[in-house]
């Protein structure tokens, strides 16, 4: 084991190896919290029409969940990045390709937001089915209107319930975003395979990787861990077993 | 233990078991197992790559099999089966050192950098870097690469040659890594990358097989020598003994020059193209004096 091929002058662009790292960090982190928020916005609204009295809504959104999360990352991936623009018309397709700020990061992006969002929702739909059918009776009985119920009454609840099942979602996306090295984006793992392949120090170089994807999802888990305690509610989660 | 410490546990206890393979007798390994393992490659037209029935075939694969009769020869082993591993510019080596080929047929540069991680057979062939792009392009040279857009495949030494030609003349491309010639054709041919440094014969040899092989051009000049040599375990001179004198008895008897005639002269599969590439004087001086010597570290055989 020899670290200090880290600080040796890099192949190209000037810099240490050192400087690659950091650089495939912060694309990491960029794709994976830009990829959150699409998944956790639309996951979340499509969880709440997947439990919707209409079938209308019910439906369009059952079919993107289970579109979206049985067909392999790899294979969206690659379907965003390599079949999309070719099916589009050629002046969208060529804008996909080339005009697009930074093609292969938005790529990315949008294809981990989309696919993360469909387990998002089936988290957030199971964290609405969990609350007792009486709540939302009581609720429309008061006289509140069905988006009111879900505002005032069922979300607030079922987003608690379903905080330790999202940090795992949360913490998959940073592991996932490592599939975007296969378009072209120079991520952590796409770095440190890179690094290894100019210096050949591929134990150093991924044991550094690794440490910095644990060091990542432990800051994550720990986030988490103060968000679930801050919004316990007493007496009502959280607190079996303890 | 905190949380923390445990993780910091585990990943010790990981590294400590992760210690690299220690140098093999391949020969004896091949005895034992009863087969030889080959890597090749899915894409490097017309040295190794996969026909229409996805099996490898090649200038590089038919000269493997005369280096598995060799080992036949040498074990009194004639019923060796030979099982074939694809691999990439990127798994290439992790996979031979790992021990899960035992020689690698595919395009690859001997270079005195990669001589400290491998070995290699005999030189045989000889090409360098060059570019393809489309005709539409409108790219002429090297210079006009400035501030485009450029795909690579990951690991290799064209990757080099172009990123130093790049940062040297202060062009400021723009680089997409890709991990396979067929990947990275695929960018050049749908517009998501203008050009790709890669061994000439191989451009050839991707630009023979696309769906229109006149819309592209392959330029010059090349901006790094790549001779190409069978890769194998470093360390072990009882195999590589074997494996050189296997290539060299192919070249004094002139039986590479059949073979040459077969994938460089005339029509190839998948599409029966030939790809009308005579032998150059460069590897015909070293069929006749046969040499493992690799690339500088500069990208050419004399810096």
């Amino acid at each position: 084991m020899d670290f200090s091929v880290f600080f040796q002058p890099a192949f190209s662009g000037g810099g240490i190896y050192l400087d690659w790292v950091f650089s495939g960090i912060k694309w990491t982190l960029a794709v994976s919290i830009f990829a959150w928020i699409i998944a956790f916005s639309v996951g979340s609204a499509l969880g709440m029409l997947r439990t919707t009295p209409l079938m209308i809504l019910r439906a369009p959104a059952a079919a993107y969940v289970e579109l979206f999360r049985n067909v392999p990352l790899l294979v969206q991936m690659f379907v965003w990045y390599f079949v999309l623009p070719e099916i589009l018309p050629r002046a969208a397709g060529d804008w996909l390709k080339t005009q697009m700020p930074m093609p292969e990061v938005s790529n990315a992006i949008l294809c981990l937001g989309f696919y993360t969002a469909s387990r998002v929702a089936e988290q957030v739909r199971s964290g609405i089915q969990s609350i007792p059918r009486g709540q939302t009776d009581a609720a429309l009985a008061m006289g509140l209107t069905l988006p009111q119920a879900y505002r005032h009454v069922l979300l607030p609840m079922a987003y608690r319930i379903v905080i330790p099942p999202l940090t795992s979602e949360f913490l998959t996306i940073f592991k996932n975003s490592s599939v975007a090295l296969t378009i072209g984006v120079l991520e952590l793992t796409a770095q440190a395979r890179q690094i290894s392949e100019y210096t050949y120090r591929t134990f150093e170089v991924f044991t550094v990787a690794t440490v910095v994807y644990v060091l990542i999802t432990l800051t994550v888990t720990v986030v988490m861990q103060r968000v679930e305690q801050k919004l316990r509610v007493p007496g009502y989660i959280g607190s079996a077993g303890k | 233990m905190t949380r923390v410490s445990r993780y910091f546990l585990a990943l010790l206890v990981g590294c400590a078991i992760a210690v690299p393979a220690a140098a093999q007798d391949t020969l004896k390994k091949i005895k034992d197992t009863g087969v030889v393992k080959i890597g090749h490659r899915d894409a490097s037209i017309p040295l190794s790559y996969l026909n229409d029935k996805q099996q490898p075939v090649g200038y590089g694969v038919d000269i493997c099999m005369r280096i598995v009769d060799a080992i036949k020869a040498e074990l009194k082993m004639p019923k060796l089966k030979v099982e074939f591993v694809p691999v990439t510019s990127q798994t290439r080596i992790p996979i031979l050192t790992g021990g899960n080929i035992d020689i690698e047929c595919g395009s690859t540069t001997n270079s005195m950098e990669r001589q400290k991680q491998v070995a290699f057979a005999p030189t045989y062939f000889m090409t360098g870097t060059k570019i393809i792009v489309k005709k539409s392009s409108g790219i002429k040279s090297y210079d006009n690469l400035k501030g485009k857009t450029v795909v690579f495949t990951s690991g290799t030494t064209n990757e080099r040659a172009m990123k130093a030609y790049s940062d040297e003349k202060k062009l400021g491309i723009n680089f997409i890594p890709s991990k396979d010639h067929a990947e990275s054709f695929l960018a050049v041919e749908t517009g998501r990358a203008v050009a790709f440094p890669m061994d000439d014969v191989l451009l050839y040899g991707l630009r023979a097989n696309a769906k229109k092989p006149s819309d592209y051009d392959v330029i010059g000049p090349f901006l790094s020598d790549d001779p190409y040599g069978i890769m194998m375990r470093k360390d072990d001179p009882h195999f590589k003994k074997v494996v050189d004198n296997a290539v060299i008895a192919l070249y004094k008897s002139g039986e590479i020059n059949k073979i040459y005639h077969k994938w460089f002269e005339s029509p190839i599969p998948p599409k029966g193209i030939n790809l009308h590439m005579p032998m150059s004087d460069g590897l015909k001086a070293l069929i006749k004096n046969p040499s493992d010597r690799g690339v500088e570290a500069c990208g050419r055989m004399k810096c």
